[in-house]
């Protein structure tokens, strides 16, 4: 039986690692490569990082920590932001990432999953896709969440999906930093559309919301969370111990 | 020395990160010279069969590895270096593999029930079958990271592990000094490094 995986995000701007609410007033946390071993040792099944840095040199800080941290972590890493071409793909796959997860360049120009999923595998291209309620439906929003696309955000994923992405991370701007549980409907929703690995982020604020996530949708794969693990609100160890209490499976 | 097959498959970034980390020694390559002289030799691999198997002979790997394998190196596969080790795949078609050990590679779809999702990615239990030096470091209760849409059957004699998804899936094999493992032990973190310590073995760690 797989397990249901819990996944620590880790958002690096100029080498540091930060954590928004609601993607504004961001506040420096910790070093990257601490936090993810820490993270590694604490039971984390998987880590994500998001290169939210904009200019060239922070870039390639980025990936000279994601080098560090990959030589030193051995537990399966998800890197993103900034990824428009498969030469960012490149340029981070051959720093140690596992899979390369792609929001706003996807948006721009979608035929990037395609051709990335027959390069290097389906398993490594994971869509990952800002999704907020207007006007009573769901959007797909570009740019950190500042821009709406108009499109409808369960016929983008699917899309994404067939063209070869091999897992999904959704993260509802409606719940992120609310910390007032997962969004189950919009989840469901995504869940219900495709046969990939399904991610649920935004809105954890506590262990329970992981339980709550876990049984209301039996389909999803695994949750992500940032600040409530950075700042120790939620041990990550502490919590899959009540997951397992709650009968979900988990590796301990 | 520990030989990391290099043919042009995959990335081999956390391979041999993990190797360096647990003290050994390591050299990828695709020089039949430096393969016959590496102390253990390791092939890795993602991506489809038929052509990982192409552009291994096109290297001319496989008669080099079969005949290093017979002289009784230790040689590991890993997912579908693993795979490579069986003696025919049926993925998109039939293609023949390297014949060090008995068995055929199978297509998940159709093979399991329904809902299961494939490929099967994520964290899954060993459930030990035999008996190993390769799993000599394992405990009972190990998890190790899997990420795979074909799987190995009828390999009786080799099977060393295998998890549960829907179904027994093969997780690890081992014939003497042929071994192989269909999940990522250098993403597996503390179970696979002891995974790959058993392997390298003391006289190889530092």
């Amino acid at each position: 039986m797989i397990t249901k995986r819990i996944i620590p995000c880790l958002d690096v701007k100029d080498g540091r690692v930060v954590k928004g609410v609601n993607f504004k007033d961001l506040n420096d946390v910790s070093s990257p490569v601490e936090l993810a071993a820490y993270y590694s040792s604490a039971g984390a099944d998987e880590l994500v990082f998001y290169d939210i840095t904009a200019s060239a040199e922070g870039r390639k800080l980025f990936t000279d920590i994601l080098r560090s941290v990959a030589e030193s972590i051995f537990i399966p890493l998800t890197v993103g932001g900034g990824i428009n071409s498969l030469d960012d793909f490149d340029r981070v796959l051959k720093c140690g990432a596992d899979k390369v997860s792609v929001n706003s360049g996807a948006i721009r120009n979608p035929s990037i999953i395609g051709e990335a999923a027959r390069r290097y595998g389906d398993q490594c291209v994971v869509l990952s896709a800002d999704v907020k309620r207007v006007d009573g439906e769901f959007r797909v929003f570009a740019r950190g969440g500042r821009e709406d696309t108009g499109m409808e955000a369960i016929s983008w994923i699917k899309r994404c999906v067939d063209n070869g992405a091999g897992e999904v991370v959704v993260n509802s701007i409606d719940t992120d930093g609310v910390k007032g549980g997962f969004d189950i409907e919009m989840l469901k929703a995504v869940c219900d559309a495709v046969n990939v690995p399904v991610i649920a982020s935004g809105g954890a604020g506590c262990a329970a919301d992981f339980t709550e996530l876990f049984r209301e949708i039996p389909d999803i794969d695994a949750g992500l969370a940032a600040s409530i693990f950075h700042f120790g609100t939620v041990d990550i160890r502490e919590l899959k111990e009540e997951l397992k209490q709650n009968n979900i499976p988990v590796r301990l | 020395m520990i030989g990391v097959i290099d043919y042009g498959v995959g990335n081999l970034f956390s391979l041999c990160s993990s190797l360096k980390y647990i003290g050994a020694e390591v050299r990828v390559t695709s020089d039949p010279e430096e393969i016959r002289s590496a102390d253990k030799l390791i092939l890795p691999g993602v991506g489809a069969f038929e052509d990982a198997m192409k552009k291994l002979c096109e290297k001319k790997l496989d008669g080099v590895l079969k005949e290093e394998a017979a002289a009784g190196k230790d040689i590991m596969g890993i997912c579908l270096g693993m795979q490579m080790l069986f003696e025919k795949s049926f993925e998109y078609g039939e293609h023949e593999g390297l014949g060090l050990l008995k068995g055929n590679v199978v297509p998940m779809e159709g093979r399991l029930p329904e809902e299961l999702k494939i490929p099967h990615i994520g964290w899954n239990r060993l459930i030990k079958k035999g008996d190993h030096r390769l799993l000599g470091n394992t405990g009972d209760d190990a998890f190790v990271y899997f990420v795979h849409s074909y799987y190995v059957e009828d390999c009786d004699d080799s099977l060393l592990a295998v998890t549960e998804y829907g179904r027994e899936i093969t997780a690890a094999v081992a014939l003497d000094n042929v071994m192989g493992c269909q999940f990522h032990p250098e993403k597996s973190g503390s179970v696979g490094l002891d995974i790959l310590r058993a392997f390298c073995g003391e006289e190889e760690l530092k």
